[in-house]
């Protein structure tokens, strides 16, 4: 057998299987070229003035809060569901997963009207709050929240269910055993363990509620400064002028990378 | 001469078939006997994709029906969108026979693009307040709409529903307080039938194709606007000599009936 | 004190022991994988709920299914220094001994300073601010300690000390437990399948197999009459089986016959061997021991400083012999020797 000549010295690093990187290859080209194209078609020359103009800026600042306030929602209601996914054994316990992952097979059109259905006007537990309150979620920015919590909560419940499954329960053990209550096993020992699959299942939610489109228009509908997120803008944008749907995909693109680099892979892993 | 078993089976079978077909004479009015008619002598066949706004959703696919029942070798596919997506599909090169704009402004474009050449206007269609059943908003005309009490909803202003809304308003010199801009009137008519706005600026048809779910408001003639919409073979049509006789069924009388009876207006 | 009668169903493994610890005593749970100690002591501790049987600690039941009680693990009175010490990852050596306290309601200054006392009493205060991975596993043990001692149990369980310790470690690190074993004074449990770590550490044994308990007492008595062939092999002492002939002979399973010091207590005898008491010889020996007999050596091993030769023969058993004696008496398998044993060095009772 020929004696390989020793190559570079790599520690550490696996060598890839062969079929492996061509297959990789092909799959970042997929999701690159669009993007490149993107690029191609923009129109430099106007971009800064297309994206200075009010109606960028307030859709916007829509995305961003919105997507952070259903991000908070989702971690608030989420991480509790997710432990009892993960940890308990109850009666229908599968049926209540298979409740979680709907919104995401639903087309968000349809989970939109579901949602009118439920919190509208004159929905099932809409009605009879608007009839006593006045509160209305639809035609506010609470509903934008609403739909984008509706889509995005499965991502990160889903995400964390599994990080608390494949936890070491062992460490909860020893903290009972020092006297530790539930809540504090949770708070102490559950949640920093799960911290990864926490942040994981955060940014999957924030970047879906970001993306979110047909739910929202379907059940918060479209008003500038209101209700009208930076997807539901280029969509209408795309009818008219296709520069300013180009330059407003831009502006969505570069606030998710801001986002998404700078997270780094220790955070991320278990 | 041997005849196999499917020589047999057409020897057989075929004069059955048209027996039977011309077997129920029975309850049949003149209309369909006159279909009948055309279509034994209907020489088209093929597929055609017809592109038209939504706005004429149920007219054209009846209008669709009678067509194919006319035409027994031809099937006929739509995409009902807003009229502005379907113009910008048909411009990026959509395969597309043919293409029913809700105004002119989409099909002229279209046009300038040379996609389309010699459109004809085929109906015209007129703005209706839509409110939902019961109107408990007590909506009686456009200056309801001035009121931020209520739930306003218009179409957004770049599809032609939203466009002519405006124009209707500002001809009644009526600031509206609007909560919401739909992308297409279909999902504007869906919040209005659920209830969740008091009133919206549609078209006469789409009040006629909710039903009984939705009310309509009328708008005195002196503000509205009337919408045209045209309707042309496209050059680039995958079957044109089946795109033409579309259009001209569209045209006739028979067309002209059936987009009648929802609701639309003579051109 | 501490009553336990534990009875544990875990698929097809049966678990069913009863054990009582003093307060003062260290008693160990020793026996093979598999036998059941670790669920015992996790029984203990309410991390494994009875199926029957009662756990009472200083008077207060801590299980008893059959009355329906059942204290959650987090209001016994215990500490726990488990087998991987489990301590806790992201909190410093002075905040894991801390954790405790920090549970039962101290302020965070106040637990610090009872926790840092504890490190001080370990050798270990310079050792405070480290984070667990950069102990060794002697220092990460003692953290452990500290960290169940530190909230005052009653009762203090050990799962397995020392298995996580290099054999080198092990020696020292096991002289030192006794030490700070012996400054606790309430009632201590250990489990190990470590035979050398229960004679060490233990003031009684408990042996359990399969899931019941085969033998109790002191180390001394354990190893002078090992009850199972396990126990014996554990410890490293033969154990032979018999019927008694005449008030100072038995006749063994195996054919042989050997002869005692002592009266024989009964008919079913089983004797006792120190491999360390078998002497070997090339040829049969002159005098009058009482106990000779030819063997056939099947295998050597070598034990430290030490050979154990296993012979089989009339009297089947391992010797202990030194290597210049191997040398000498050219011993390999398949050799036949002659071996002998005082009647002295025989350990015999009723079976």
């Amino acid at each position: 057998m020929r004696p390989r000549r020793p190559g570079p010295r790599r520690v550490n690093q696996q060598r890839a299987p062969w079929l492996i990187l061509p297959l990789a290859a092909a799959a970042l080209a997929y999701v690159a070229v669009p993007f490149v194209a993107l690029l191609q078609r923009a129109p430099w020359s106007d971009l800064g003035h297309l994206i200075s103009r009010p109606i960028v800026l307030d859709a916007l600042r829509l995305s961003i809060t919105t997507a952070l306030a259903a991000t908070g929602i989702a971690l608030l209601l989420g991480i509790p569901l997710a432990w009892l996914l993960a940890r308990t054994h109850f009666p229908g316990r599968s049926a209540a997963r298979a409740l979680v992952t709907l919104p995401m097979v639903l087309p968000p059109v349809v989970g939109g009207a579901a949602l009118l259905f439920a919190f509208g006007r004159r929905g099932l537990l809409g009605g009879p709050v608007y009839d006593s309150t006045g509160f209305l979620l639809p035609f506010s920015m609470w509903g934008v929240v609403a739909a984008n919590a509706f889509v995005a909560m499965p991502f990160l419940v889903l995400t964390v269910e599994s990080g608390l499954r494949g936890a070491d329960t062992r460490y909860e053990d020893a903290a009972a055993t020092l006297g530790a209550s539930r809540s504090m096993i949770f708070r102490r020992i559950t949640l920093p363990h799960a911290a990864p699959s926490i942040i994981a299942g955060a940014v999957l939610c924030w970047a879906r509620a970001l993306g979110e489109f047909g739910a929202t228009v379907t059940f918060a509908g479209n008003l500038q400064g209101r209700t009208q997120t930076m997807p539901l803008a280029v969509f209408l944008a795309l009818e008219s002028d296709r520069d300013a749907a180009i330059a407003l995909s831009l502006v969505l693109i570069a606030v998710s990378l801001a986002v998404l680099l700078p997270l780094r892979d220790r955070w991320l892993s278990v | 001469m041997k005849l196999g078993v499917l020589g047999l089976l057409a020897v057989v079978g075929v004069p059955a078939l048209v027996f039977a077909a011309c077997g129920d004479d029975g309850d049949d009015d003149a209309g369909s006997s006159t279909t009948e008619a055309r279509a034994e002598q209907s020489a088209l066949e093929g597929d055609i994709t017809v592109f038209a706004a939504a706005s004429l959703t149920d007219a054209f696919t009846e209008a669709g029906t009678a067509f194919e029942s006319e035409n027994p070798d031809v099937s006929v596919e739509f995409n009902f969108a807003a009229s502005s997506a379907l113009r910008e599909q048909i411009l990026a090169g959509a395969p597309a026979d043919v293409f029913a704009s809700a105004n002119t402004s989409n099909m002229d474009q279209v046009v300038e693009g040379g996609a389309a050449s010699d459109p004809e206007n085929f109906v015209t269609n007129r703005l209706q307040i839509a409110v939902p059943a019961g109107n408990d908003a007590g909506v009686t005309g456009l200056d309801d709409f001035a009121d931020a009490d209520l739930l306003i909803g218009l179409c957004a202003e770049e599809v032609p529903c939203g466009e002519f809304a405006r124009e209707a308003l500002a001809n009644a010199g009526v600031t509206p307080s609007i909560d919401t801009n739909e992308p297409d009137v279909r999902s504007l008519l869906t919040k209005v039938e659920v209830g969740d706005l008091d009133a919206g600026i549609v078209y006469v048809t789409d009040v006629i194709a909710a039903g009984d779910a939705v009310e309509g408001v009328d708008i005195p003639a002196d503000v509205n606007v009337i919408a045209t919409y045209p309707i042309a073979a496209l050059t680039d049509a995958g079957n044109a000599e089946v795109a033409d006789a579309f259009v001209e069924f569209v045209l006739s009388d028979e067309g002209q009936e059936v987009l009648g009876s929802y609701g639309f207006d003579a051109p | 004190m501490l009553h336990a009668a534990i009875e544990v169903h875990l698929g097809d493994f049966r678990l069913d022991i009863g054990l009582d610890v003093g307060d003062g005593e260290v008693v160990a749970l020793l026996g093979p994988n598999g036998a059941g100690k670790t669920t015992a002591l996790r029984a203990i501790a309410g991390l494994q709920p009875l199926d029957n049987g009662r756990i009472e600690l200083d008077g207060t039941v801590l299980d008893e299914p059959a009355a329906d009680i059942f204290v959650p693990t987090a209001d016994r009175p215990i500490g726990v220094v488990f087998q991987d010490y489990l301590l806790f990852p992201r909190l410093s050596a002075l905040d894991n001994v801390a954790f405790g306290l920090r549970a039962r309601g101290h302020d965070k200054a106040g637990a610090r300073n009872r926790a840092r006392e504890w490190l001080e009493r370990f050798g270990l205060v310079e050792h405070a601010n480290a984070k667990p991975r950069t102990l060794s596993g002697g220092q990460a043990q003692r953290v452990a300690l500290a960290r169940a001692l530190a909230t005052d149990p009653r009762l203090l369980l050990l799962d397995e000390p020392l298995a996580a310790l290099d054999a080198g470690t092990r020696l020292e690190v096991r002289t030192e437990l006794r030490r700070h074993l012996a400054t606790f004074h309430g009632a201590r449990l250990l489990v190990t399948h470590d035979a050398v770590d229960a004679l060490v550490l233990a003031d009684r044994l408990v042996i359990v197999e399969h899931g019941r308990v085969t033998q109790t007492g002191t180390p001394a008595a354990v190893t002078a009459r090992p009850a199972s062939r396990y126990i014996a092999q554990l410890i490293g002492i033969n154990l032979l089986h018999g019927t008694a002939v005449g008030e100072h002979t038995v006749r063994l399973d195996t054919g042989g016959e050997l002869t005692v010091a002592d009266p024989l207590p009964g008919s079913d005898i089983a004797l006792a061997i120190r491999p360390q008491a078998i002497a070997l010889h090339s040829h049969q020996p002159d005098g009058s021991p009482r106990n000779a007999w030819t063997a056939t050596v099947t295998d050597l091993e070598a034990d430290r400083d030490r050979v154990r030769v296993t012979l089989t023969g009339p009297v089947a058993a391992t010797a202990e012999v030194t290597p210049a004696a191997v040398a000498e008496l050219e011993l390999a398998p398949g050799v036949s020797v002659w071996a002998t044993v005082k009647a002295t060095d025989l350990e015999a009772w009723s079976s």
